[in-house]
């Protein structure tokens, strides 16, 4: 089964921006899906008609085979939602934002206060269980969003850059913990702006772009499609111009670095060979960009500068 | 684990079982076997509703210093001035001492604020602070949000009655004639008022539109509204324009109550109150259905 399908979804906000201009999109059941795309692209908008915070326009919206307008209560209660934005209540305990939070979708006080507790702990939150969310730091209330949104085990979660501001270490049990979720049948929906987290996640991978959907397609897929990548190679030797290499496109960084594109075809012996004929030797090499971020770039590619985005 | 309170064991046995599933198989359900699958969807409002009551009176209980105490004093500086120190000099009105006129109108000032309020700044500071948010995305029915501001309003109303009440007793006695017409009036008016609180907040976009209501609207209302005198005393020209107060009535309604004595008659007072009930809750339903003011 879908866990989630999108046919033909259209926003238009009353200023008259037109946020969606048509998306598809389907989210299988299981599945570990990045919604990825620049500032303002559409993601949040797309999130916000998902959760019914947001009206559309035109388009359908189906979670688990329930339509969200003919059977809403059913799709609302399949979804779990992890905000872009902080909306906790500030002045209320973290014990109680999570145990209400279970209430609003009928699990009874006993197993809400269990899973509080499950849940607490696993964020890292269990000790500052008494305090007010005001009290918690930037990354400690992205944690306890999480916690909150799973109280009611949801089916499908959707998390609108839960990584945002937080430091490497939470970040990195972040995942191990949101791979353990999915391990366990829930199925992810993640937007976020690091894309090796969403390469090193996700399955799937849609790219949005000024509100259509530019890429969508299984991640190793989406790498394959990757016809360059560029390694920054530093040298041993100072240069003072890029040196010319037959069949690769080389510019200098500065007199210690070069940057290479190398196309899948091409192999990167040959290159070093080159670069030994000339007497350059590589003191070390690595990826410009990741993959993921490389392909981004291009699909997402603007003629103007970035101020003249919408 | 103990034998014998199965329905709790029963939670604790099986954690996965959760609404999601639970609405889900009772929506599969109804296509197969036509209706009764509300149950699910009734005992998750059931559910919800309880936790929107239980956070909105903890919510009047935790800030009391806020909620609870300022209108006391108020309400007892009203008592020493116009009932003890002015109120000896005017004598009787309606046959009563003042004190005990006023008496009621002033519970029933004290309710009609203390509900507004309460269902006001809380339901925007939610709207303010997003977690509004959480109501929203949760399959709770808008009647069940609806209702359960507007249980805390109820509360905060009724508590901030009963210690006027008792302020009250300090400086008269009160008697109640009618104690059914009382305690309905009095519940019934907290309700209105919560709704009326709740439509305010729907479309209040700062802090300035919260305000705006009570100092232009309801605090005159109240204090033309038949706290203080008896509409006999003003000329009739004055008396028909009083009439069209709403609080009149019910200020009149709840003194017929405990006192027994009105400027109206009681079946009129609650055809108004019932018909206001009904238009506001309607109102705010639909409104909050329709997003106005939550949704973009
Ligand atoms: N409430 C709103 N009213 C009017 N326009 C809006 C509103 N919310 C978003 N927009 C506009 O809709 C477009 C899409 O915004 P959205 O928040 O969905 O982008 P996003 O992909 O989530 O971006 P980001 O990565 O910055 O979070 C933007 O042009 C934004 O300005
Ligand atoms: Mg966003």
């Amino acid at each position: 089964m879908d866990a989630l399908r999108l046919e033909h979804l259209r926003k238009t906000y009353p200023n008259g921006v037109q946020a969606l201009r048509g998306i598809d999109l389907v989210v299988e059941e299981g599945d570990f899906f990045a919604l990825l795309g620049p500032n303002g692209a559409g993601k949040t908008t797309t999130i916000g008609i998902i959760t019914s915070l947001v009206n559309k326009t035109a388009g359908r919206v189906v979670v688990f085979g329930h339509d969200m307008d003919r059977h809403r209560e059913a799709a609302k209660a399949c979804i779990g939602v992890v905000p872009q934005e902080v909306n906790l209540a500030m002045f209320e305990k973290l014990i109680d934002i999570v145990i209400n939070q279970a209430g609003y979708y009928g699990v009874r006080p006993r197993l809400a206060r269990q899973r509080a507790e499950k849940y607490l702990k696993a964020l890292h939150l269990w000790d500052r269980r008494h305090d007010i969310a005001r009290n918690l730091s930037g990354g400690m209330k992205r944690r306890l969003m999480i916690a909150r949104a799973l109280m009611h085990e949801p089916r499908l979660l959707i998390l609108d850059e839960p990584t945002a501001g937080v430091d490497i270490e939470i970040r990195r049990s972040m995942w191990a913990f949101m791979r353990a979720i999915n391990d366990a049948g829930v199925t992810i929906i993640l937007t976020t702006h690091y894309l090796e987290e969403a390469e090193s996640l996700c399955r799937h991978v849609a790219i949005i772009d000024r509100g259509t959907i530019v890429e969508n397609d299984r991640m190793s897929r989406v790498l394959r499609k990757l016809q360059y990548e560029t390694f920054v190679l530093s040298l041993e030797q100072t240069v003072e111009a890029a040196p010319v290499l037959d069949g690769y496109t080389v510019r200098l960084r500065n007199e210690h670095e070069i940057e290479v594109e190398v196309s899948r075809e091409q192999n990167v012996n040959r290159l070093f060979a080159l670069l030994s004929d000339q007497g350059i030797g590589v003191h070390s090499m690595r990826n410009k960009a990741n993959r993921l971020e490389e392909l981004f770039m291009r699909l997402t590619e603007r003629s103007g500068s970035p101020e003249d985005r919408p | 684990m103990s034998v014998g309170r199965g329905d709790v064991d029963r939670d604790a046995a099986r954690p996965e079982i959760d609404v999601a599933r639970e609405a889900a198989r009772a929506d599969d359900f109804e296509r197969v076997s036509g209706p009764a699958p509300m149950q699910g969807l009734l005992a998750v409002n059931l559910v919800g509703l309880r936790t929107i009551m239980r956070r909105e009176i903890r919510r009047v209980t935790r800030i009391w210093v806020q909620t609870i105490v300022p209108p006391a004093i108020t309400m007892t500086l009203y008592f020493v001035i116009f009932g003890s120190l002015i109120g000896r000099r005017i004598g009787e009105m309606d046959g009563l001492p003042y004190i005990t006129y006023i008496a009621p109108g002033l519970i029933m000032m004290a309710v009609i604020t203390n509900s507004f309020s309460n269902v006001v700044s809380s339901f925007f500071s939610a709207k303010l602070q997003l977690y509004l948010e959480e109501l929203l995305v949760s399959p709770l029915s808008t009647a069940t949000i609806v209702v359960g501001y507007m249980i805390g309003g109820i509360f905060r109303g009724l508590a901030v009655g009963l210690l006027v009440t008792v302020v009250a007793l300090l400086f008269t006695r009160i008697s109640v004639e009618h104690p059914f017409i009382t305690l309905s009036v009095v519940v019934l008016v907290a309700a209105i008022f919560s709704l009326a609180g709740l439509l305010n907040a729907i479309f209040a976009k700062t802090f300035d539109d919260i305000s705006i209501v009570p100092t232009f609207v309801l605090t005159p209302l109240t204090y033309l509204g038949g706290v203080f005198f008896s509409i006999s005393l003003l000329a009739p020209a004055w008396q028909a324009a009083a009439m069209v107060n709403p609080i009149l009535y019910m200020v009149n309604a709840f003194r017929y109550g405990m006192l027994g004595v009105s400027d109206i008659p009681i079946g009129v007072a609650y055809a108004l109150i019932l018909s206001l009930l009904v238009i506001l809750f309607v109102a705010n339903m639909w409104l909050l259905a329709k997003g106005r003011g939550i949704r973009s």
